[in-house]
């Protein structure tokens, strides 16, 4: 920031820079992800009947609602884009908000699941959840870090895209300049792919 | 102020990066800078404060260690000191060592461009890299003090140590962070902002080694983040993903904690890999021999270097087949660091050598590091490592590796392009006495403990059986050496920002890349205009030696 006559002099725009930066910071998530998905196969390996028993205990309805709530908002991140790149501002920033919305949606909606289990003694360190099978421990465990961590995921990507909000309402995201709000797209849709293989994972495969 | 009114005030040459002040003055004209060779500076100075408080820890256990039984600490300090000195000299001395200090500075300017692609994202970096270190040593005076878990944190110890190890883990996991946003920014950088002309083959070879060594850091580190993470949550609140008492498995931690930190290793070592491909056909006046197998030898080492984890671990309990895959997987890596050395030798082979001090230093890699990588072999051998394991073999191994490898490399960086980055020369003689301490310091220390660790001391242990005694004095005299080279090099080399011949020239040592076509300091932008890239980077000029066959 300490050179904004430096900044005037040559402005340096690569927008494929930007997307492939951002690209490699997805692959850094998908890792991080991937040490969690790799204990899960592991464990899920080591404890099969376990994990069986454990995940019929998990709302399947709520995860199929929350699915299609992420879902739904991938298409208007998407369609924000298109958006902006027809110049329709106000359609984008609708859009956009509309993204946030469904993104607290789903967080209201994972409040209610957790709640109710932590409710029924069942969370990390709860007597109920300890006088069960080891594997059943092993699966909420897993359970509670995976998506409390894509739910941290979910957040950081509302507040991302709300400063995007407020960037196109400025007009420094523009017909001209969208990179920023496609580099929030991706980041969008990189949440919500991992919640389409958690999804089966945790509720489906019982 | 404008640029053009600065460039006016000195007789219309461009401003150093030194003198162009931005925005504020002092202190904040550095911490608000975006330009990358100020960043690189930055991190200089940070870096060397936490190698010198890992130094001060070194040496007090090395004095814990002169005599058996209780010397100057307890056992818990010790505990606490070995770890500090681990976390401290792994993730702020080494692993930034080169790419962030060095290849921030010389990175731009070695591929032709003005800066890096992201220059904010690159501040970032080194703020997280303040705020990690700052919390690492911090956590010393916080109650329950500094972590005792050694630096590899391992499960189920570090879950019920009651020291501060959550906050140790927080500082390796920012860290991590800042590691991660270096690599992603060099990577981005060198795809898309060479000059015109600098195809990947007419690139640098550091370049290369940086290139190797970014991907790594954007693909191993998010492993350990996860995995560091994984404890601290294991800590508040008893998950038992690694806890066997709840069912986890701790080995499984052991495969994570190693899945990121054996390509460490090549973190550390590659850049150093790449100051020595400079070096070493600078001061021959040779091109490099072999340059498209040192090039790939750095991507074969990120990748062979990526499959060899379990290594660390065939006392851990693993199947026959597993240690026998790792085994094999192990000695292949070794193939492209052997390439590499045989490649220096062979460029200082018929060459003009001229002894300099960063040559000196290069030569001292070379050497150490070559006994490092052959004791790796040793313990890459299942029955040796059997024997072998947890000894301080392991650890005479590792400093040779990172000390003598990465931290000879380290200064070797240093003596070259210091005065590049700032205009002043330091002392060659004192250079020359400063590395003769290092060297025989170095290997004083480090050499008794393959002999002890063979004979089966064990690593990280306060007390020893009296047998070990005299290899133990001698160890810990080495130190002293060691030290006392540390503190004439260093100084020499600071004395030299204020006090140093002043050096004006372009090309210092006479080398054939970049950085030496631009003016000493380099200004802002670094080239008035980018250079358009026709030669290779090692192109000397022994179309001249023809001459020698005129006379005959």
């Amino acid at each position: 920031m300490n050179t904004q006559e430096h900044a005037i002099s040559h402005v340096h725009r690569d927008d494929i820079a930007s997307r492939m930066g951002m690209w490699l910071f997805l692959f850094t998530e998908l890792l991080l992800f991937g040490g969690m998905f790799f204990l899960y196969a592991v464990y899920r390996y080591m404890n099969a009947e376990a994990f069986h028993i454990a995940a019929k205990e998990l709302n399947t309805l709520i995860g199929c609602f929350n699915t299609a709530i992420l879902l739904t908002s991938s298409l208007t991140m998407a369609l924000s884009i298109i958006a902006i790149q027809k110049d329709n501002r106000k359609l984008s920033i609708f859009f956009q908000l509309l993204t946030i919305v469904f993104a607290l949606g789903f967080m209201i909606n994972k409040y209610f699941e957790w709640t109710t289990k932590i409710h029924h003694g069942i969370f990390p360190g709860a007597d109920v959840l300890l006088s069960r099978d080891s594997g059943e421990i092993l699966f909420f465990g897993l359970y509670y870090v995976m998506t409390g961590l894509h739910g941290l995921h979910v957040i950081i990507g509302a507040v991302l895209i709300g400063v995007m909000t407020r960037l196109t309402a400025k007009g420094i995201i523009n017909k001209d300049s969208f990179v920023k709000l496609e580099a929030a797209g991706l980041y969008w849709h990189l949440v919500d792919i991992i919640w389409i293989f958690l999804f089966p994972l945790f509720y489906l495969i019982t | 102020m404008s640029s053009d009114a600065i460039a006016i005030e000195h007789n219309g040459k461009e401003p150093s990066y030194l003198e162009y002040k931005g925005r504020g003055r002092g202190l904040k004209s550095w911490i608000t800078s975006t330009d990358h060779k100020r960043i690189g500076i930055l991190y200089l100075v940070s870096l060397l404060i936490f190698y010198a408080a890992g130094v001060t820890f070194g040496f007090l256990m090395r004095l814990e260690l002169i005599a058996p039984g209780r010397t100057i600490m307890d056992a818990q300090t010790y505990n606490q000191i070995f770890t500090l000195h681990g976390v401290i000299m792994i993730f702020l001395f080494v692993i930034p060592g080169i790419p962030a200090v060095f290849g921030n500075f010389f990175l731009p300017i070695l591929i032709g461009a003005k800066d890096v692609a992201f220059p904010r994202i690159n501040l970032l970096s080194w703020y997280l890299f303040a705020l990690g270190g700052i919390i690492a040593i911090l956590s010393i005076t916080l109650p329950g003090g500094s972590a005792d878990t050694g630096w590899t944190f391992y499960i189920p110890y570090s879950v019920r140590s009651g020291t501060n190890v959550t906050y140790t883990l927080f500082a390796a996991f920012i860290l991590g962070f800042s590691s991660i946003l270096t690599g992603l920014n060099f990577v981005t950088t060198i795809h898309r902002m060479r000059a015109p002309g600098m195809t990947w083959f007419k690139m640098p070879l550091s370049i290369w080694s940086l290139y190797s060594t970014a991907w790594v850091q954007v693909l191993a580190t998010p492993i350990i983040g996860i995995t560091l993470l994984l404890v601290a949550v294991e800590r508040w609140f008893g998950v038992g993903l690694f806890d066997p008492a709840l069912g986890g498995d701790p080995v499984l931690y052991q495969h994570l904690f190693w899945i990121y930190s054996h390509p460490a290793v090549y973190i550390m070592i590659l850049p150093a890999m790449g100051v020595i491909s400079e070096v070493i056909p600078v001061f021959a006046r040779r091109t490099i021999f072999g340059y498209k197998f040192i090039a790939f030898s750095s991507i074969g080492i990120a990748l062979f270097g990526s499959l060899v984890w379990a290594h660390h671990m065939f006392t851990a309990g693993m199947s026959e087949t597993g240690q026998f895959v790792f085994s094999i997987l192990t000695f292949l890596v070794a193939i492209p660091s052997a390439i590499k050395v045989f490649n220096w030798t062979a460029t200082l082979y018929k060459g003009s050598i001229e002894l300099a001090p960063p040559l000196l230093y290069a030569l001292g890699f070379i050497f150490l590091f070559s006994i490092g990588g052959f004791t790796g072999l040793f313990q890459g051998t299942l029955a040796v490592n059997m024997q072998i394991h947890d000894t301080s073999f392991i650890v005479a191994h590792f400093h040779y590796v990172m000390f003598g490898g990465t931290g000879f490399g380290i200064f070797t960086a240093m003596h070259y392009w210091l005065p590049k980055m700032f205009g002043r020369m330091y002392n060659h003689k004192t250079a020359k006495t400063a590395f003769w301490f290092l060297f025989v310091g170095f290997n004083t220390l480090y050499f008794p403990m393959f002999i002890m660790g063979w004979m089966g001391m064990p690593r990280r242990y306060y007390d020893y059986l009296p047998e070990y005694h005299i290899y133990h004095l001698i160890s810990t005299i080495g130190s002293w050496i060691l030290i006392i080279g540390l503190i004439i090099m260093f100084t020499n080399l600071i004395k030299s920002f204020k006090k140093g011949k002043p050096v004006t020239e372009q090309n210092i040592w006479g080398g054939e890349t970049l950085e030496w076509q631009v003016p000493t300091p380099p200004p802002l932008e670094n080239f008035e205009h980018i250079p358009t890239i026709t030669e290779s980077p090692y192109e000397y000029k022994q179309n001249d030696e023809p001459h020698l066959e005129e006379i005959k």
